[in-house]
Protein backbone atom coordinates (compact mmCIF):
# COMPACT_ATOMS: atom_id res chain seq x y z
CA UNK A 1 0.00 0.00 0.00
CA UNK A 2 2.90 2.32 0.56
CA UNK A 3 4.11 2.14 -3.02
CA UNK A 4 3.11 4.97 -5.25
CA UNK A 5 0.26 3.95 -7.44
CA UNK A 6 0.85 4.01 -11.12
CA UNK A 7 -2.36 4.39 -13.07
CA UNK A 8 -3.09 1.47 -15.33
CA UNK A 9 -3.40 2.97 -18.74
CA UNK A 10 -5.01 1.40 -21.78
CA UNK A 11 -1.59 0.60 -23.27
CA UNK A 12 -0.28 -1.29 -20.23
CA UNK A 13 -3.58 -2.96 -19.27
CA UNK A 14 -3.79 -5.26 -22.28
CA UNK A 15 -0.42 -7.06 -21.96
CA UNK A 16 -0.78 -7.15 -18.17
CA UNK A 17 -4.17 -8.84 -18.40
CA UNK A 18 -2.76 -11.34 -20.85
CA UNK A 19 0.13 -12.07 -18.51
CA UNK A 20 -2.21 -12.53 -15.55
CA UNK A 21 -4.65 -14.89 -17.23
CA UNK A 22 -1.88 -16.74 -19.06
CA UNK A 23 0.01 -17.17 -15.80
CA UNK A 24 -3.05 -18.25 -13.83
CA UNK A 25 -4.10 -20.83 -16.39
CA UNK A 26 -0.51 -22.03 -16.72
CA UNK A 27 -0.18 -22.55 -12.97
CA UNK A 28 -3.59 -24.22 -12.88
CA UNK A 29 -2.73 -26.72 -15.60
CA UNK A 30 0.65 -27.41 -13.99
CA UNK A 31 -1.03 -28.15 -10.65
CA UNK A 32 -3.46 -30.58 -12.25
CA UNK A 33 -0.67 -32.37 -14.09
CA UNK A 34 1.55 -32.60 -11.00
CA UNK A 35 -1.25 -33.93 -8.81
CA UNK A 36 -2.14 -36.50 -11.43
CA UNK A 37 1.46 -37.65 -11.57
CA UNK A 38 1.51 -37.97 -7.79
CA UNK A 39 -1.77 -39.84 -8.15
CA UNK A 40 -2.67 -39.69 -4.48
CA UNK A 41 -6.13 -38.52 -3.45
CA UNK A 42 -4.65 -36.71 -0.48
CA UNK A 43 -2.99 -34.25 -2.87
CA UNK A 44 -6.37 -33.21 -4.25
CA UNK A 45 -7.76 -32.96 -0.77
CA UNK A 46 -4.97 -30.67 0.41
CA UNK A 47 -5.10 -28.64 -2.80
CA UNK A 48 -8.82 -28.08 -2.38
CA UNK A 49 -8.29 -27.04 1.23
CA UNK A 50 -5.81 -24.35 0.23
CA UNK A 51 -7.75 -23.16 -2.81
CA UNK A 52 -11.00 -22.66 -0.90
CA UNK A 53 -9.04 -20.25 1.25
CA UNK A 54 -7.72 -18.48 -1.83
CA UNK A 55 -11.35 -17.83 -2.77
CA UNK A 56 -12.42 -16.90 0.75
CA UNK A 57 -9.46 -14.59 1.43
CA UNK A 58 -9.69 -12.89 -1.97
CA UNK A 59 -13.40 -12.31 -1.41
CA UNK A 60 -12.82 -10.89 2.07
CA UNK A 61 -10.14 -8.59 0.69
CA UNK A 62 -12.55 -6.80 -1.66
CA UNK A 63 -14.36 -5.27 1.27
CA UNK A 64 -11.73 -5.57 4.00
CA UNK A 65 -8.56 -4.85 2.07
CA UNK A 66 -9.72 -2.34 -0.52
CA UNK A 67 -12.41 -0.51 1.45
CA UNK A 68 -11.08 -1.12 4.97
CA UNK A 69 -14.29 -2.62 6.33
CA UNK A 70 -13.32 -5.62 8.45
CA UNK A 71 -15.87 -8.40 8.09
CA UNK A 72 -15.89 -10.91 10.96
CA UNK A 73 -18.76 -12.83 9.40
CA UNK A 74 -16.93 -14.75 6.67
CA UNK A 75 -18.03 -18.08 8.12
CA UNK A 76 -21.66 -16.95 7.87
CA UNK A 77 -21.40 -16.22 4.17
CA UNK A 78 -19.42 -19.38 3.54
CA UNK A 79 -22.05 -21.43 5.38
CA UNK A 80 -24.85 -19.67 3.51
CA UNK A 81 -23.22 -20.87 0.30
CA UNK A 82 -22.75 -24.39 1.59
CA UNK A 83 -26.32 -24.68 2.82
CA UNK A 84 -27.69 -23.19 -0.37
CA UNK A 85 -26.00 -26.04 -2.22
CA UNK A 86 -27.47 -28.58 0.21
CA UNK A 87 -30.97 -27.12 0.00
CA UNK A 88 -30.86 -26.93 -3.78
CA UNK A 89 -29.75 -30.53 -3.99
CA UNK A 90 -32.53 -31.62 -1.66
CA UNK A 91 -35.22 -29.57 -3.35
CA UNK A 92 -34.36 -30.13 -6.99
CA UNK A 93 -31.66 -32.77 -7.22
CA UNK A 94 -29.42 -30.28 -8.98
CA UNK A 95 -25.82 -30.83 -8.01
CA UNK A 96 -22.54 -29.00 -7.60
CA UNK A 97 -22.32 -26.52 -10.47
CA UNK A 98 -25.90 -25.21 -10.20
CA UNK A 99 -25.33 -25.20 -6.45
CA UNK A 100 -22.36 -22.87 -6.84
CA UNK A 101 -24.37 -20.49 -9.00
CA UNK A 102 -27.25 -20.50 -6.52
CA UNK A 103 -24.84 -20.01 -3.61
CA UNK A 104 -23.34 -16.97 -5.31
CA UNK A 105 -26.80 -15.56 -5.74
CA UNK A 106 -28.04 -16.24 -2.19
CA UNK A 107 -24.84 -15.12 -0.47
CA UNK A 108 -24.66 -12.08 -2.73
CA UNK A 109 -28.15 -11.08 -1.64
CA UNK A 110 -27.17 -11.73 1.95
CA UNK A 111 -24.17 -9.47 1.42
CA UNK A 112 -26.35 -6.76 -0.06
CA UNK A 113 -28.82 -7.02 2.83
CA UNK A 114 -26.03 -6.95 5.39
CA UNK A 115 -24.60 -3.94 3.64
CA UNK A 116 -27.86 -2.05 3.84
CA UNK A 117 -28.22 -2.85 7.52
CA UNK A 118 -24.66 -2.28 8.65
CA UNK A 119 -22.75 0.04 6.36
CA UNK A 120 -23.80 3.12 8.22
CA UNK A 121 -21.66 1.71 11.00
CA UNK A 122 -17.98 2.43 10.83
CA UNK A 123 -14.94 0.67 12.11
CA UNK A 124 -15.32 -1.85 14.87
CA UNK A 125 -19.12 -1.46 14.97
CA UNK A 126 -19.39 -2.77 11.44
CA UNK A 127 -17.18 -5.71 12.37
CA UNK A 128 -19.30 -6.60 15.40
CA UNK A 129 -22.47 -6.38 13.30
CA UNK A 130 -21.07 -8.87 10.77
CA UNK A 131 -20.11 -11.21 13.60
CA UNK A 132 -23.68 -11.01 14.91
CA UNK A 133 -24.99 -11.82 11.46
CA UNK A 134 -23.01 -15.07 11.43
CA UNK A 135 -24.34 -16.00 14.86
CA UNK A 136 -27.94 -15.30 13.85
CA UNK A 137 -27.50 -17.29 10.66
CA UNK A 138 -26.06 -20.24 12.55
CA UNK A 139 -29.03 -20.22 14.94
CA UNK A 140 -31.39 -20.27 11.97
CA UNK A 141 -29.60 -23.18 10.31
CA UNK A 142 -29.39 -25.20 13.51
CA UNK A 143 -33.17 -24.94 13.77
CA UNK A 144 -33.89 -25.59 10.12
CA UNK A 145 -34.79 -29.27 9.90
CA UNK A 146 -35.04 -29.36 6.14
CA UNK A 147 -31.25 -29.11 5.83
CA UNK A 148 -30.64 -31.41 8.77
CA UNK A 149 -30.67 -28.92 11.64
CA UNK A 150 -27.92 -29.51 14.15
CA UNK A 151 -27.51 -33.15 13.03
CA UNK A 152 -26.30 -32.05 9.61
CA UNK A 153 -26.97 -33.31 6.10
CA UNK A 154 -25.36 -35.99 3.97
CA UNK A 155 -24.61 -35.74 0.29
CA UNK A 156 -23.79 -38.94 -1.53
CA UNK A 157 -21.20 -38.37 -4.21
CA UNK A 158 -20.62 -40.61 -7.21
CA UNK A 159 -17.35 -42.52 -7.10
CA UNK A 160 -16.58 -41.96 -10.74
CA UNK A 161 -17.01 -38.79 -12.71
CA UNK A 162 -15.46 -39.13 -16.16
CA UNK A 163 -13.35 -37.64 -17.66
CA UNK A 164 -11.83 -36.89 -14.27
CA UNK A 165 -9.52 -39.36 -12.58
CA UNK A 166 -11.54 -39.32 -9.37
CA UNK A 167 -14.13 -37.35 -7.42
CA UNK A 168 -11.25 -35.76 -5.55
CA UNK A 169 -9.69 -34.52 -8.75
CA UNK A 170 -13.02 -33.19 -9.92
CA UNK A 171 -13.52 -31.25 -6.67
CA UNK A 172 -9.99 -29.93 -6.89
CA UNK A 173 -10.42 -28.72 -10.46
CA UNK A 174 -13.74 -27.07 -9.65
CA UNK A 175 -12.15 -25.18 -6.76
CA UNK A 176 -9.16 -24.32 -8.93
CA UNK A 177 -11.40 -22.74 -11.55
CA UNK A 178 -13.33 -20.87 -8.84
CA UNK A 179 -10.08 -19.62 -7.34
CA UNK A 180 -8.76 -18.36 -10.67
CA UNK A 181 -12.05 -16.63 -11.42
CA UNK A 182 -12.24 -15.07 -7.97
CA UNK A 183 -8.70 -13.75 -8.08
CA UNK A 184 -9.39 -12.44 -11.58
CA UNK A 185 -12.51 -10.65 -10.37
CA UNK A 186 -10.70 -9.20 -7.35
CA UNK A 187 -7.92 -8.00 -9.61
CA UNK A 188 -10.36 -6.46 -12.08
CA UNK A 189 -12.09 -4.64 -9.22
CA UNK A 190 -8.75 -3.40 -7.91
CA UNK A 191 -7.83 -1.91 -11.28
CA UNK A 192 -11.25 -0.42 -11.96
CA UNK A 193 -12.62 2.86 -10.76
CA UNK A 194 -14.66 0.89 -8.23
CA UNK A 195 -11.43 -0.30 -6.68
CA UNK A 196 -9.99 3.20 -6.67
CA UNK A 197 -13.19 4.47 -5.05
CA UNK A 198 -13.01 1.77 -2.38
CA UNK A 199 -9.41 2.74 -1.63
CA UNK A 200 -10.49 6.35 -1.28
CA UNK A 201 -13.19 5.19 1.15
CA UNK A 202 -10.61 3.23 3.15
CA UNK A 203 -8.30 6.24 3.35
CA UNK A 204 -10.93 8.84 4.10
CA UNK A 205 -14.59 8.16 3.62
CA UNK A 206 -15.77 11.69 4.25
CA UNK A 207 -13.29 13.18 1.78
CA UNK A 208 -14.24 10.54 -0.78
CA UNK A 209 -17.89 11.52 -0.54
CA UNK A 210 -16.92 15.20 -0.75
CA UNK A 211 -15.15 14.73 -4.06
CA UNK A 212 -18.01 12.89 -5.71
CA UNK A 213 -17.44 9.24 -4.82
CA UNK A 214 -20.79 7.49 -4.29
CA UNK A 215 -19.56 5.82 -1.12
CA UNK A 216 -22.69 3.94 -0.12
CA UNK A 217 -23.18 2.48 -3.58
CA UNK A 218 -19.57 1.34 -3.83
CA UNK A 219 -19.71 -0.26 -0.41
CA UNK A 220 -22.89 -2.10 -1.37
CA UNK A 221 -21.24 -3.35 -4.55
CA UNK A 222 -18.33 -4.54 -2.41
CA UNK A 223 -20.47 -6.29 0.22
CA UNK A 224 -22.54 -7.97 -2.48
CA UNK A 225 -19.52 -9.17 -4.43
CA UNK A 226 -17.69 -10.17 -1.28
CA UNK A 227 -20.73 -12.11 -0.01
CA UNK A 228 -21.31 -13.83 -3.34
CA UNK A 229 -17.69 -14.99 -3.64
CA UNK A 230 -17.59 -16.23 -0.05
CA UNK A 231 -20.72 -18.21 -0.79
CA UNK A 232 -18.96 -19.63 -3.82
CA UNK A 233 -16.09 -20.72 -1.56
CA UNK A 234 -18.58 -22.57 0.63
CA UNK A 235 -20.86 -24.15 -1.96
CA UNK A 236 -18.62 -27.15 -2.77
CA UNK A 237 -18.00 -27.88 0.93
CA UNK A 238 -20.83 -30.44 1.38
CA UNK A 239 -19.76 -32.18 -1.84
CA UNK A 240 -16.15 -32.18 -0.72
CA UNK A 241 -16.75 -33.78 2.65
CA UNK A 242 -20.00 -35.59 1.79
CA UNK A 243 -21.49 -34.22 4.96
CA UNK A 244 -22.29 -30.78 6.31
CA UNK A 245 -23.26 -29.71 9.80
CA UNK A 246 -23.52 -26.23 11.32
CA UNK A 247 -20.36 -26.63 13.39
CA UNK A 248 -18.29 -27.37 10.31
CA UNK A 249 -19.95 -24.80 8.08
CA UNK A 250 -19.75 -21.96 10.60
CA UNK A 251 -16.29 -22.95 11.80
CA UNK A 252 -14.31 -20.22 13.50
CA UNK A 253 -11.42 -21.17 11.22
CA UNK A 254 -13.12 -19.59 8.24
CA UNK A 255 -13.78 -16.29 9.97
CA UNK A 256 -10.24 -16.12 11.35
CA UNK A 257 -8.45 -17.27 8.20
CA UNK A 258 -10.46 -14.95 5.97
CA UNK A 259 -8.99 -12.05 7.91
CA UNK A 260 -5.55 -13.44 8.75
CA UNK A 261 -4.64 -14.55 5.23
CA UNK A 262 -5.07 -11.16 3.52
CA UNK A 263 -3.37 -9.42 6.45
CA UNK A 264 -0.37 -11.72 6.31
CA UNK A 265 -0.13 -11.71 2.53
CA UNK A 266 -0.79 -7.99 2.29
CA UNK A 267 -4.31 -6.59 2.28
CA UNK A 268 -5.18 -4.10 -0.40
CA UNK A 269 -3.65 -5.98 -3.33
CA UNK A 270 -5.13 -8.97 -5.13
CA UNK A 271 -1.91 -10.95 -4.72
CA UNK A 272 -1.82 -10.52 -0.93
CA UNK A 273 -4.67 -12.87 -0.03
CA UNK A 274 -3.40 -15.42 -2.57
CA UNK A 275 0.04 -15.48 -0.95
CA UNK A 276 -1.46 -15.51 2.54
CA UNK A 277 -3.87 -18.32 1.71
CA UNK A 278 -1.20 -20.48 0.11
CA UNK A 279 1.20 -19.92 3.00
CA UNK A 280 -1.22 -20.27 5.91
CA UNK A 281 -3.33 -22.91 4.18
CA UNK A 282 -0.32 -25.09 3.49
CA UNK A 283 1.02 -24.67 7.02
CA UNK A 284 -2.33 -25.63 8.51
CA UNK A 285 -2.69 -28.59 6.19
CA UNK A 286 0.80 -29.75 7.10
CA UNK A 287 0.04 -29.38 10.80
CA UNK A 288 -3.22 -31.27 10.44
CA UNK A 289 -1.45 -34.19 8.83
CA UNK A 290 1.62 -34.30 11.02
CA UNK A 291 0.19 -33.27 14.38
CA UNK A 292 -3.46 -32.30 14.70
CA UNK A 293 -5.97 -29.88 13.25
CA UNK A 294 -6.38 -28.51 16.76
CA UNK A 295 -3.15 -26.62 16.09
CA UNK A 296 -4.51 -24.71 13.10
CA UNK A 297 -5.79 -21.61 14.85
CA UNK A 298 -2.78 -21.65 17.11
CA UNK A 299 -0.56 -21.40 14.03
CA UNK A 300 -2.66 -18.61 12.55
CA UNK A 301 -2.45 -16.73 15.82
CA UNK A 302 1.33 -16.94 15.97
CA UNK A 303 1.72 -15.98 12.34
CA UNK A 304 -0.43 -12.91 12.96
CA UNK A 305 1.66 -11.90 15.95
CA UNK A 306 4.86 -12.35 13.99
CA UNK A 307 3.60 -10.38 11.02
CA UNK A 308 2.14 -7.56 13.03
CA UNK A 309 5.57 -7.17 14.61
CA UNK A 310 7.79 -7.64 11.57
CA UNK A 311 5.75 -6.79 8.49
CA UNK A 312 2.56 -4.94 9.37
CA UNK A 313 1.78 -4.45 5.70
CA UNK A 314 2.05 -8.13 4.99
CA UNK A 315 4.38 -9.92 2.62
CA UNK A 316 3.45 -7.74 -0.35
CA UNK A 317 4.06 -4.56 1.62
CA UNK A 318 7.37 -5.88 2.87
CA UNK A 319 8.63 -6.58 -0.64
CA UNK A 320 7.49 -3.21 -1.90
CA UNK A 321 9.32 -1.42 0.84
CA UNK A 322 12.56 -3.25 0.08
CA UNK A 323 12.40 -2.64 -3.64
CA UNK B 1 -25.08 41.71 -11.46
CA UNK B 2 -25.15 38.08 -12.44
CA UNK B 3 -27.78 35.75 -11.07
CA UNK B 4 -27.76 34.01 -7.71
CA UNK B 5 -25.97 30.67 -7.94
CA UNK B 6 -26.08 29.43 -4.37
CA UNK B 7 -28.77 30.48 -1.93
CA UNK B 8 -29.03 29.54 1.72
CA UNK B 9 -32.25 30.53 3.47
CA UNK B 10 -32.85 30.29 7.17
CA UNK B 11 -30.10 27.71 7.57
CA UNK B 12 -29.61 26.50 11.12
CA UNK B 13 -28.07 23.58 12.95
CA UNK B 14 -28.37 22.32 16.49
CA UNK B 15 -26.19 19.77 18.24
CA UNK B 16 -28.35 18.42 21.03
CA UNK B 17 -29.48 21.53 22.82
CA UNK B 18 -26.59 23.66 21.53
CA UNK B 19 -27.45 26.00 18.67
CA UNK B 20 -24.34 26.13 16.46
CA UNK B 21 -25.98 27.98 13.59
CA UNK B 22 -29.22 29.91 13.41
CA UNK B 23 -31.31 31.42 10.66
CA UNK B 24 -28.53 32.23 8.21
CA UNK B 25 -29.39 33.70 4.81
CA UNK B 26 -26.59 33.95 2.27
CA UNK B 27 -26.68 34.46 -1.47
CA UNK B 28 -23.70 33.83 -3.69
CA UNK B 29 -23.63 35.02 -7.28
CA UNK B 30 -21.88 33.24 -10.12
CA UNK B 31 -18.21 34.15 -10.13
CA UNK B 32 -18.40 36.04 -6.86
CA UNK B 33 -15.63 36.21 -4.22
CA UNK B 34 -17.16 36.04 -0.78
CA UNK B 35 -15.24 36.19 2.46
CA UNK B 36 -16.75 34.51 5.52
CA UNK B 37 -15.25 35.43 8.87
CA UNK B 38 -16.10 35.00 12.52
CA UNK B 39 -14.50 34.01 15.82
CA UNK B 40 -13.66 30.39 16.59
CA UNK B 41 -16.77 28.35 17.08
CA UNK B 42 -19.04 30.88 15.39
CA UNK B 43 -20.48 28.25 13.04
CA UNK B 44 -18.51 28.75 9.82
CA UNK B 45 -17.56 25.13 9.30
CA UNK B 46 -21.01 24.07 10.45
CA UNK B 47 -22.45 26.26 7.70
CA UNK B 48 -20.14 24.62 5.14
CA UNK B 49 -21.25 21.19 6.29
CA UNK B 50 -24.91 22.13 5.87
CA UNK B 51 -24.25 23.39 2.33
CA UNK B 52 -22.09 20.42 1.35
CA UNK B 53 -24.58 17.83 2.56
CA UNK B 54 -22.35 16.46 5.33
CA UNK B 55 -25.16 17.28 7.74
CA UNK B 56 -28.20 15.67 6.20
CA UNK B 57 -30.46 17.26 8.80
CA UNK B 58 -30.53 21.00 9.26
CA UNK B 59 -33.02 23.84 9.31
CA UNK B 60 -33.71 25.99 6.28
CA UNK B 61 -33.09 25.38 2.60
CA UNK B 62 -30.14 25.47 0.24
CA UNK B 63 -30.53 25.86 -3.51
CA UNK B 64 -27.99 25.68 -6.29
CA UNK B 65 -29.10 27.29 -9.52
CA UNK B 66 -32.62 27.36 -8.16
CA UNK B 67 -32.68 23.60 -7.46
CA UNK B 68 -33.22 22.54 -3.87
CA UNK B 69 -30.36 20.40 -2.57
CA UNK B 70 -32.33 18.82 0.29
CA UNK B 71 -31.84 15.07 0.44
CA UNK B 72 -28.82 15.06 -1.85
CA UNK B 73 -25.75 13.31 -0.49
CA UNK B 74 -22.42 15.19 -0.53
CA UNK B 75 -21.20 13.29 -3.60
CA UNK B 76 -24.24 14.36 -5.60
CA UNK B 77 -23.73 17.97 -4.60
CA UNK B 78 -20.06 17.72 -5.48
CA UNK B 79 -20.94 16.51 -8.94
CA UNK B 80 -23.33 19.43 -9.36
CA UNK B 81 -20.29 21.66 -9.03
CA UNK B 82 -20.32 22.39 -5.31
CA UNK B 83 -16.80 21.74 -4.07
CA UNK B 84 -15.38 22.21 -0.59
CA UNK B 85 -12.02 21.78 1.02
CA UNK B 86 -11.55 20.72 4.62
CA UNK B 87 -10.18 22.84 7.40
CA UNK B 88 -7.62 20.09 8.02
CA UNK B 89 -6.37 18.62 4.73
CA UNK B 90 -7.92 15.19 4.19
CA UNK B 91 -5.85 13.50 1.49
CA UNK B 92 -6.22 9.85 0.50
CA UNK B 93 -3.09 8.78 2.32
CA UNK B 94 -2.24 5.62 0.40
CA UNK B 95 -2.77 7.16 -3.03
CA UNK B 96 -0.24 9.27 -4.90
CA UNK B 97 -0.86 12.95 -5.47
CA UNK B 98 -2.04 12.29 -9.01
CA UNK B 99 -4.30 9.43 -7.92
CA UNK B 100 -5.81 11.69 -5.29
CA UNK B 101 -6.86 14.08 -8.01
CA UNK B 102 -7.94 11.30 -10.35
CA UNK B 103 -10.52 10.01 -7.85
CA UNK B 104 -13.05 12.80 -8.43
CA UNK B 105 -12.42 12.61 -12.17
CA UNK B 106 -13.15 8.89 -12.29
CA UNK B 107 -16.59 9.42 -10.78
CA UNK B 108 -17.66 12.63 -12.42
CA UNK B 109 -16.88 13.77 -15.87
CA UNK B 110 -14.61 12.07 -18.31
CA UNK B 111 -13.08 8.99 -16.67
CA UNK B 112 -11.13 8.09 -19.82
CA UNK B 113 -9.21 11.36 -19.66
CA UNK B 114 -8.81 11.32 -15.89
CA UNK B 115 -5.01 11.15 -15.95
CA UNK B 116 -4.68 14.04 -18.38
CA UNK B 117 -7.25 16.18 -16.59
CA UNK B 118 -5.66 15.27 -13.26
CA UNK B 119 -2.31 16.55 -14.43
CA UNK B 120 -3.98 19.74 -15.65
CA UNK B 121 -5.49 20.29 -12.21
CA UNK B 122 -2.10 19.70 -10.60
CA UNK B 123 -0.54 22.19 -13.00
CA UNK B 124 -3.13 24.75 -11.96
CA UNK B 125 -1.92 24.50 -8.38
CA UNK B 126 1.72 24.09 -9.44
CA UNK B 127 1.97 20.56 -8.14
CA UNK B 128 2.57 18.66 -11.37
CA UNK B 129 6.16 17.92 -10.35
CA UNK B 130 4.91 16.12 -7.22
CA UNK B 131 2.40 13.91 -9.02
CA UNK B 132 4.05 10.65 -7.99
CA UNK B 133 4.58 11.55 -4.33
CA UNK B 134 2.52 10.39 -1.40
CA UNK B 135 0.58 12.97 0.61
CA UNK B 136 2.68 12.41 3.73
CA UNK B 137 5.78 13.46 1.77
CA UNK B 138 4.29 16.89 1.08
CA UNK B 139 4.83 20.09 3.03
CA UNK B 140 1.85 21.75 4.64
CA UNK B 141 1.33 24.25 1.84
CA UNK B 142 1.61 21.48 -0.71
CA UNK B 143 -1.06 19.50 1.12
CA UNK B 144 -3.29 22.57 0.93
CA UNK B 145 -2.61 22.78 -2.79
CA UNK B 146 -3.46 19.14 -3.23
CA UNK B 147 -6.70 19.69 -1.34
CA UNK B 148 -7.51 22.52 -3.75
CA UNK B 149 -6.49 20.52 -6.83
CA UNK B 150 -8.82 17.70 -5.81
CA UNK B 151 -11.66 20.17 -5.46
CA UNK B 152 -10.79 21.70 -8.84
CA UNK B 153 -11.07 18.31 -10.46
CA UNK B 154 -14.80 18.58 -9.85
CA UNK B 155 -14.81 21.54 -12.21
CA UNK B 156 -16.73 23.45 -9.57
CA UNK B 157 -19.00 26.41 -9.98
CA UNK B 158 -18.69 27.10 -6.28
CA UNK B 159 -15.58 26.43 -4.23
CA UNK B 160 -15.78 26.71 -0.48
CA UNK B 161 -12.29 26.97 0.97
CA UNK B 162 -12.47 26.37 4.72
CA UNK B 163 -9.34 27.94 6.19
CA UNK B 164 -7.17 26.90 3.29
CA UNK B 165 -4.33 29.04 4.67
CA UNK B 166 -4.27 28.14 8.34
CA UNK B 167 -0.74 27.49 9.54
CA UNK B 168 0.98 28.84 6.43
CA UNK B 169 3.74 31.42 6.26
CA UNK B 170 3.14 34.89 4.83
CA UNK B 171 4.54 34.09 1.42
CA UNK B 172 2.63 30.81 1.32
CA UNK B 173 -0.57 32.67 2.13
CA UNK B 174 0.13 34.95 -0.83
CA UNK B 175 0.57 31.92 -3.07
CA UNK B 176 -2.79 30.49 -2.08
CA UNK B 177 -4.53 33.87 -2.48
CA UNK B 178 -3.06 34.16 -5.94
CA UNK B 179 -4.22 30.66 -6.75
CA UNK B 180 -7.77 31.34 -5.58
CA UNK B 181 -7.85 34.58 -7.56
CA UNK B 182 -6.81 32.69 -10.67
CA UNK B 183 -9.57 30.12 -10.16
CA UNK B 184 -12.05 32.85 -9.63
CA UNK B 185 -10.92 34.64 -12.78
CA UNK B 186 -11.67 31.42 -14.63
CA UNK B 187 -15.28 31.66 -13.47
CA UNK B 188 -15.52 29.80 -10.16
CA UNK B 189 -17.37 31.53 -7.35
CA UNK B 190 -15.35 31.23 -4.15
CA UNK B 191 -16.33 31.37 -0.49
CA UNK B 192 -13.17 31.99 1.50
CA UNK B 193 -13.38 31.17 5.18
CA UNK B 194 -10.40 32.62 6.92
CA UNK B 195 -9.02 34.01 10.15
CA UNK B 196 -6.14 35.73 8.37
CA UNK B 197 -7.70 39.14 7.83
CA UNK B 198 -5.07 40.24 5.35
CA UNK B 199 -6.05 37.38 3.06
CA UNK B 200 -9.74 38.09 3.34
CA UNK B 201 -9.38 41.77 2.56
CA UNK B 202 -7.06 41.04 -0.35
CA UNK B 203 -9.44 38.52 -1.80
CA UNK B 204 -13.08 39.17 -0.98
CA UNK B 205 -15.37 41.56 -2.79
CA UNK B 206 -18.05 40.92 -0.20
CA UNK B 207 -17.81 39.97 3.43
CA UNK B 208 -20.11 38.01 5.73
CA UNK B 209 -19.54 37.88 9.46
CA UNK B 210 -20.77 35.15 11.81
CA UNK B 211 -20.90 35.55 15.54
CA UNK B 212 -22.23 32.80 17.80
CA UNK B 213 -24.01 31.06 14.95
CA UNK B 214 -25.69 34.14 13.52
CA UNK B 215 -24.93 36.31 10.55
CA UNK B 216 -24.34 39.80 11.92
CA UNK B 217 -23.06 41.54 8.81
CA UNK B 218 -23.07 41.11 5.03
CA UNK B 219 -21.73 43.68 2.61
CA UNK B 220 -18.81 45.52 1.12
CA UNK B 221 -15.69 44.50 3.11
CA UNK B 222 -14.55 47.95 4.15
CA UNK B 223 -18.01 48.89 5.39
CA UNK B 224 -18.46 45.60 7.21
CA UNK B 225 -15.11 45.82 8.96
CA UNK B 226 -16.00 49.35 10.08
CA UNK B 227 -19.15 48.19 11.88
CA UNK B 228 -19.15 48.44 15.66
CA UNK B 229 -20.68 44.95 16.19
CA UNK B 230 -17.96 43.37 14.09
CA UNK B 231 -15.27 45.18 15.97
CA UNK B 232 -16.81 44.10 19.27
CA UNK B 233 -16.94 40.49 18.18
CA UNK B 234 -13.27 40.57 17.35
CA UNK B 235 -12.08 42.49 20.38
CA UNK B 236 -9.39 40.56 22.14
CA UNK B 237 -8.93 38.32 19.14
CA UNK B 238 -7.11 40.32 16.54
N1 LIG C 1 -20.41 17.55 15.15
C1 LIG C 1 -20.56 18.41 16.16
N2 LIG C 1 -21.12 18.03 17.32
C2 LIG C 1 -21.27 18.89 18.35
N3 LIG C 1 -20.89 20.16 18.31
C3 LIG C 1 -20.32 20.63 17.19
C4 LIG C 1 -20.13 19.77 16.06
N4 LIG C 1 -19.54 20.49 15.06
C5 LIG C 1 -19.38 21.72 15.57
N5 LIG C 1 -19.85 21.80 16.83
C6 LIG C 1 -19.87 23.01 17.66
O1 LIG C 1 -20.51 24.03 16.94
C7 LIG C 1 -19.86 25.28 17.13
C8 LIG C 1 -19.50 25.85 15.78
O2 LIG C 1 -18.42 25.09 15.27
P1 LIG C 1 -17.77 25.38 13.85
O3 LIG C 1 -16.78 24.33 13.61
O4 LIG C 1 -18.84 25.58 12.86
O5 LIG C 1 -17.04 26.77 14.13
P2 LIG C 1 -16.09 27.57 13.17
O6 LIG C 1 -16.70 28.91 13.00
O7 LIG C 1 -15.79 26.81 11.95
O8 LIG C 1 -14.80 27.69 14.08
P3 LIG C 1 -13.25 27.68 13.68
O9 LIG C 1 -12.90 29.07 13.27
O10 LIG C 1 -12.56 27.31 14.94
O11 LIG C 1 -13.06 26.70 12.61
C9 LIG C 1 -18.68 25.02 18.03
O12 LIG C 1 -19.04 25.39 19.34
C10 LIG C 1 -18.46 23.54 17.93
O13 LIG C 1 -17.96 23.03 19.15
MG1 LIG D 1 -14.13 25.93 11.13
Amino acid sequence: MSATTIPVTAETAGPRNLAFWGGAIGIGVALVVILRLIGNDYGYFAGYFVLQYVVLASAWNILGGYAGYVNFGAAGFMAAGAYTAVALRKATGLDLIPGIVAAAFVSGLLGLGTGYLTLRLRGVFFSIATLCLAVVLQTLIVNWDYVGGSRGAYIVNPLEIPPFASWGEYMFIVMLVLAILTVGIARAVEHSRIGRGLQAIRDNERAAEAVGVPTLRLKLIATTLCGALMGVAGAPLPYYSGYLNPDAAFSLSYAVNAIAMPLIGGAGTWAGPVIGAVLLGTLQQAATVTISSALNLWIVGWMLVIFVALAPRGIMGWFRKRR
Amino acid sequence: MSEVLLRAQGVGKRFGGFVALQDVDIELRAGERLGLIGPNGSGKSTFVNCISGDFAQHDGTVTLDGHALAGLKPHRRARLGLARTFQLPQPFASLSVLENVRVPLLFSGDAARATQRGMECLEQVEMAAKAAMLPRELTQVEQRRLELARALALNPRVLIADEAMAGLSNSEVDQIIELLLRLNAAGTAVIMIEHIMRAVTAFAERLVVFVAGRKIADGEPRAVLGMQEVEDAYLGRQ
